[in-house]
């Protein structure tokens, strides 16, 4: 019976000491990052989520869009996703802070999405590319989220959102509407931008230069000084 | 059952089938039960989901079958509803039969086995109609948690219960592994909860608390259940005392001390401190020691059992598939944790790795549990032997044929991704994986079929009773072996 004490008591203190050691440590310093004021914009960054894509992220969550999706850009050696133009620079801790739900995703089966916002289309486009992705990206394996639109009878003037009826199929007299749901998703995907650089962040990871040139070995920042 | 007992060697001093199967009967099939309608539940789920990767069009306009829902589903359902109810289940019975214990209140088990299924279904069905958390591993909706975590406890506290109360004087290595395994898991859970759903901690310290939490449900639930089972059947069926029982202890804690700090090494190159990445690299590679331990206790066991008994036990291959699959599983995310990992982590090949120990660890050593407890719970044996045989022959086949091609697909998509490969080009390189994965998942999912009609005709089928009640019960199912249970 001792034994099984022992084991008990010994089971308890390694999984403590992991979760002290890996989260209660990161919660207390990395956890605190406070938004970057920048005095000559004389604003924070980032910058608070506007309603709705909040609203637009539950939506991105429960439809699993991270599955596939990842929302992290990495730099260093291995990574192609610059030159992808995923982005203009590594993600930073900072980036997430004011997100709800961080979604980092752990399998790239489609595209990083985490600077979306800069290269996104025009939202009509956007909403063709949800509603059939083949039609905007042919060869693609994304699902259709036709379930995300309502096919209705046009009734006066048509809907200036209504999807293009020379690419989507539409019985006569009726037109394809994004729902409440693909407007506030929409609403989400384009405004998935890290466009600011932070002081701190940008001088311990300088982008490279010119072509060939080594960067420094850090992906990420370190914990800031209190 | 007069039968059986005028057939004991009354000079036997435990027999092998005894009270403490008896006491835990009910509430072992129960729960086996339901974990084998939650695992044809996950496979059909995960096989829409297998679909859907390579043929978008599939079910495509149901929206709580989006690939996005049904994944995480057929995860939800094969994690806690096939992976926790029959971990509970062989625990449970791993436990009564190594402490001698006959504990009352098996009644409180199938209660508490009740609301965990309830608990599950709740959190399964809230996946799909647009509850989940979209965090992996932990999508069932938070609101469900709390009643899961009462009736976890309640079916823990039971088998905890019965060590204490047991009249073994020894504690068996498998013991130790489910006490780890029972006591991590809520720990685990609760805490990653609290922490990401309850009050949400900040920023991607959120995909630590997730890493921490995936890889702890992976080495300290399912690894441990399954080493449970090695430890336990491989000098059963031998009827040879493991390997170098001395050294069972090392690789015991050296795996309980590294294995939570493993999970960091999920997020290598993610926006997180790089000194978390490096120590997730540092635990992962430590794993290896303990690993070499765990080896030599159980392929020193099996090869000085001698390599023909793999020939003639069905169970024996379901187990010592279950020790390829864990040291494999160790040495992929070692490998993982390493540089190029940093590449690897976002692709097919990890994915694969988790299913290495979820099904090859976890599953193959319960199914081969299964097949040696249920003879003893109900006192039959299994009707066709051939069915056990087709169940391990679609059960290899499928995992390997899925696995083998996920993960080198994954390999070259890994490469492909950080060579800056056209991404049109990577997607249509991934393809033939995924189809063969998903043929994979179809002979899964037959074996899985056979396993469950194998099971009922055992557990439930009147003829199957019939006419074992009129024949002796079989020998092997006599066989006394004590002292291997205290092989210490």
């Amino acid at each position: 019976m001792n034994r099984a004490t022992v084991i008990f008591f010994g089971a308890f203190f390694a999984l403590t000491l992991s979760w002290a050691g890996l989260l209660l440590s990161n919660v207390r310093s990395y956890g605190v990052l406070a938004p970057y004021f920048d005095d000559t914009e004389n604003k924070a960054y980032p910058s608070q989520v506007p309603g709705l894509a909040a609203r637009g992220a539950q939506v991105y969550a429960d439809l699993g869009c991270a599955y596939c999706h990842t929302q992290q850009v990495r730099g260093g050696e291995p990574s192609a996703d610059l030159a992808r133009k995923w982005g203009g620079r590594e993600s930073y801790g900072r980036d997430y802070i004011r997100e709800e739900r961080v979604l980092l995703g752990d399998l790239r089966v489609g595209p990083d999405l985490r600077n979306f916002g800069v290269r996104a289309p025009a939202a009509a486009e956007l909403y063709l590319h949800l509603y059939s992705p083949t039609t905007v990206v042919p060869g693609s394996t994304m699902p259709a989220h036709r379930f995300l639109f309502a096919t209705r009878q046009i009734a006066g003037q048509p809907s200036p959102f209504a999807l293009d009826r020379a690419k989507v199929a539409v019985p006569a007299g009726s037109e394809v509407v994004p729902t409440e749901r693909a407007q506030v998703l929409v609403a989400y995907l384009m405004g998935l931008h890290d466009g600011y650089d932070y002081p701190e962040e940008k001088q311990k990871n300088t982008p490279p230069k010119k072509a060939g040139e080594k960067k420094p070995e850090t992906h990420t920042p370190e914990a800031p000084k209190k | 059952m007069s039968a059986y007992q005028q057939q004991l060697s009354p000079a036997a001093p435990v027999a092998e089938s005894g009270p403490a199967d008896a006491a835990v009967r009910w509430p072992v099939l129960f729960l086996l039960a339901s974990s084998i309608l939650w695992l044809l539940a996950g496979s059909v789920l995960a096989l829409i989901a297998a679909i859907k990767l390579h043929t978008p069009g599939f079910l495509a306009d149901c929206e709580f079958l989006t690939y996005g829902r049904v994944h995480p589903a057929a995860l939800n359902a094969f994690a806690y509803g096939w992976g926790v109810n029959a971990g509970l289940a062989v625990a449970l019975w791993l436990m009564a039969r190594l402490s001698r214990a006959t504990l009352p209140g098996g009644g409180l088990l199938i209660v508490a086995g009740a609301f965990w299924n309830l608990g599950v279904k709740l959190g399964v069905l809230g996946i799909l109609a647009g509850w989940s958390t979209s965090v992996p591993w932990l999508e069932m909706p938070h609101q469900v948690v709390p009643l899961l975590l009462v009736a976890y406890a309640l079916a823990a506290a039971w088998v905890v219960g019965a060590l204490r109360h047991g009249s073994s004087p020894r504690l068996y290595v498998s013991q130790w592994w489910l006490l780890v395994a029972l006591f991590s898991f809520p720990w685990l859970w609760a805490t990653a909860e609290a922490m990401l759903f309850f009050g949400p901690v900040r920023g991607t310290v959120q995909a630590i608390v997730a890493a921490w939490f995936a890889h702890g449900f992976l080495l300290l639930w399912f690894t441990p259940v399954a080493l449970a089972i090695m430890y336990y059947l491989l000098p059963k069926l031998l009827g040879k005392p493991i390997r170098a029982y001395h050294l069972a202890s090392f690789g015991f804690w050296a795996y309980v001390a590294c294995a939570g700090w493993a999970g960091a090494s999920r997020l290598l190159g993610a926006p997180v401190p790089a000194w978390t990445q490096a120590a997730g690299t540092v635990a992962s590679l430590m794993l290896l020691a303990p690993l070499g331990v765990i080896a030599v206790n159980l392929f020193g066991t099996l090869f000085n059992g001698g390599m023909a008994a793999l020939a003639r036990s069905n169970v024996l291959r379901f187990v010592g598939m279950a020790a390829l699959f864990f040291v494999l599983a160790l040495l992929r995310y070692a490998m993982m944790s390493l540089g190029a990992g940093t590449a690897i982590q976002l692709s097919w090949f990890a994915a694969a790795s988790d299913y290495v120990v979820l099904y090859g660890v976890f599953s193959f050593a319960v199914f081969g549990a299964v097949y040696y407890l249920m003879p003893r719970l109900v006192r039959r044996a299994w009707p066709y032997a051939s069915l056990i045989h087709a169940h391990f022959v679609c059960s290899a086949l499928g995992f390997i044929l899925a696995g083998v091609a996920l993960s080198l697909g994954g390999l070259k998509q890994a490469a492909e991704l950080s060579r800056g490969v056209p991404f049109a080009e990577v997607t249509a390189h991934t393809m033939p994986a995924l189809q063969l994965a998903t043929v994979g998942g179809l002979i899964l999912l037959v074996g899985h079929l056979v396993f469950a009609f194998h099971f009922v005709k055992l557990a439930f089928c009147p003829c199957v009773r019939a006419r074992a009640a009129a024949a002796p019960v079989p020998a092997e199912l006599l066989r006394t072996a004590p002292e291997l249970e205290a092989a210490s």
